[in-house]
């Protein structure tokens, strides 16, 4: 890991339990500024445990966590269920949580103003991922922390989700804490991969992850020789459904009127 | 108009307007079971006052409190904030209520207390009503926007920040509070419907969640306009008689095609 003077999170020798239930063990972990660091492991490994141990939703068993005073974080949670009975629309939910500047900001970057009128609760997947990135970036957040941004999106739109969230980075100086399945897709995005099952198995670069013996040990071989694949592989750009697109361009205009609710 | 007709009017539109944005909470927060456990339990409150010979509306509503405060601490154990123990502790304390409002004597009309006692209600009863109403909207008016967060998803509106415990506690307390005094308007038995029915109405009919509550507010305030009226030319009890203008109103609002 780099030597940084302050990092923006210093996590030291957390430890997690329920009951006799051991959820984490020891992680150290240091988000830097401006780092893309990406939690990889397999299911129960503890991803969303230490997420929300980042954000301040879970307090630890034991060991610290020194986080910088005042610090902004744009937090994206695995999924939100919000109530069919409350009358929401996505621009009134964004609205309640920040100044119409930044609103009209976040959801041009995102380029989702089609889908301001729609209910929140009829947004789908896809959709909704990128109205909670729209709002976790409109508090200028210095840390985003999303807890597995690409569950329920295809491969091309996880792909490009990344890609987003690594001009997210850049633009604004951010650093980025996710948790992901796949390191293959995120590879191309990510500084730090942290590879977690209960405690720490490996951490580092995404191609030294990738040849740890630990990492091979939880994914198999297989899915190390894919990254080879995939990083060969990436010469153009896919909109959030899976379209490939111009760099720099994206799509909202699909067709609403496939979906069922 | 009668004096006692007016009164009965003031403190019912004052519920009414209160329980509008309030019903609007517990529609989006599941909560009717618990409103019903603090209406049940409130009976447990009026045997208390007059054991203890302090006020009734005063022990009413530090019962309710009380029992607000506790079912808040037993559901951040996630395994007990099922309805059934609600559904429980509900029964359990309507049953220790009426079985400890007997024992008090046959001094105590219990058909009051549990259908409602409307048009018993004095000039200065309204007056205090209508305060305490009124301090319960200015609340939910201050906080609107942080209990409204903690609606959508409470997880992201406390790493944003919000202190989403404190706003929970707020909510069931103004519950609990409008709970003890409805108790007078429409009874033991029907304050959970003057909450949750006008909400449900309003949802039909608006696409945002202050026109909802506003909605919630206006239709309680037909409701009672209604069941006042029926009450008085068809004699029949008043907090019955609004609960079900207030059904009546969330019927017609079924002919209305959802988008």
């Amino acid at each position: 890991m780099p030597a940084s003077p302050s990092p923006l999170i210093q996590l030291k020798d957390i430890n997690l339990s329920f009951n006799d239930n051991v959820v984490l063990q020891s992680i150290n972990l240091n988000l830097n500024k401006g780092e893309i660091v990406t939690v990889i492991g397999p299911n129960g490994a503890g991803k969303s445990s230490l997420v929300s141990i980042v954000v301040g939703l879970q307090a630890p068993t034991s060991g610290a966590i020194e986080r910088q005073p005042k610090l902004r974080i744009g937090y994206m949670p695995q999924k939100i269920t919000i109530d069919p009975q409350l009358p929401l629309t996505t621009q009134r939910f964004l609205s309640l949580c920040g100044k119409a500047s930044a609103l009209k900001a976040a959801v041009q970057r995102l380029d989702i103003e089609c889908l301001l009128q729609t209910p929140v609760q009829k947004l789908s997947g896809g959709e909704m991922q990128r109205v909670l990135l729209a709002r976790a970036l409109m508090n200028k957040p210095e840390l985003l922390v999303l807890d597995e941004p690409a569950q329920g999106v295809d491969v091309a739109g996880q792909a490009e989700l990344y890609h987003l969230l690594g001009q997210l980075r850049n633009e604004l100086g951010c650093s980025v804490l996710m948790v992901s399945h796949d390191l293959h897709i995120v590879m191309a995005q990510t500084d730090q991969v942290l590879c977690l099952n209960k405690h720490v198995c490996c951490h580092g670069e995404p191609e030294s992850v990738s040849q740890h013996p630990e990492y091979l040990q939880l994914f198999g071989k297989q899915a190390a020789e894919d990254i080879a694949i995939y990083t060969h592989n990436h010469d153009h750009q896919h909109d959030i459904h899976g379209d490939v697109v111009e760099a720099g361009q994206h799509s909202c205009q699909h067709d609403h009127s496939t979906h069922k609710h | 108009m009668p004096d006692f007709l007016i009164n009965a009017l003031l403190a019912a539109f004052a519920i009414a307007a209160v329980a509008g944005p309030l019903g609007s909470f517990v529609v989006w927060q599941r909560l009717a079971y618990f409103g019903d456990t603090l209406a049940h339990g409130a009976l447990l409150g009026v045997a208390l006052g007059l054991f203890a010979s302090i006020n009734v509306t005063l022990a009413i509503v530090l019962c309710c409190m009380a029992l607000a405060g506790l079912l808040f601490l037993l559901q951040q154990k996630p395994s007990l904030g099922d309805d059934a123990l609600l559904g429980l502790l509900s029964h359990s304390a309507l049953a220790a209520g009426l079985v400890s409002v007997s024992l008090m004597g046959s001094s105590v009309d219990l058909f009051a207390y549990l259908f409602g006692d409307l048009l018993t209600t004095s000039r200065n009863d309204a007056y205090l009503i209508i305060a305490v109403c009124a301090s319960v909207l200015a609340l939910i008016a201050v906080f609107w926007r942080k209990l409204l967060l903690m609606v959508i998803d409470a997880d992201l509106a406390k790493v944003e920040g919000i202190p989403v415990h404190l706003m929970r506690i707020l909510l069931l307390m103004a519950i609990a509070i409008v709970v003890a005094f409805a108790m007078r308007v429409v009874g033991v038995l029907l304050i959970t419907a003057m909450l949750i029915v006008p909400a449900a109405a309003s949802r039909r009919l608006t696409s945002a969640p202050e026109t909802m509550a506003i909605g919630a507010a206006l239709i309680g305030a037909s409701a009672v306009a209604i069941g006042m009226w029926a009450s008085f030319w068809y004699n029949t009890p008043a907090g019955p008689s609004i609960v079900l203008a207030a059904s009546g109103l969330f019927l017609l609002t079924l002919l209305k095609r959802r988008q």
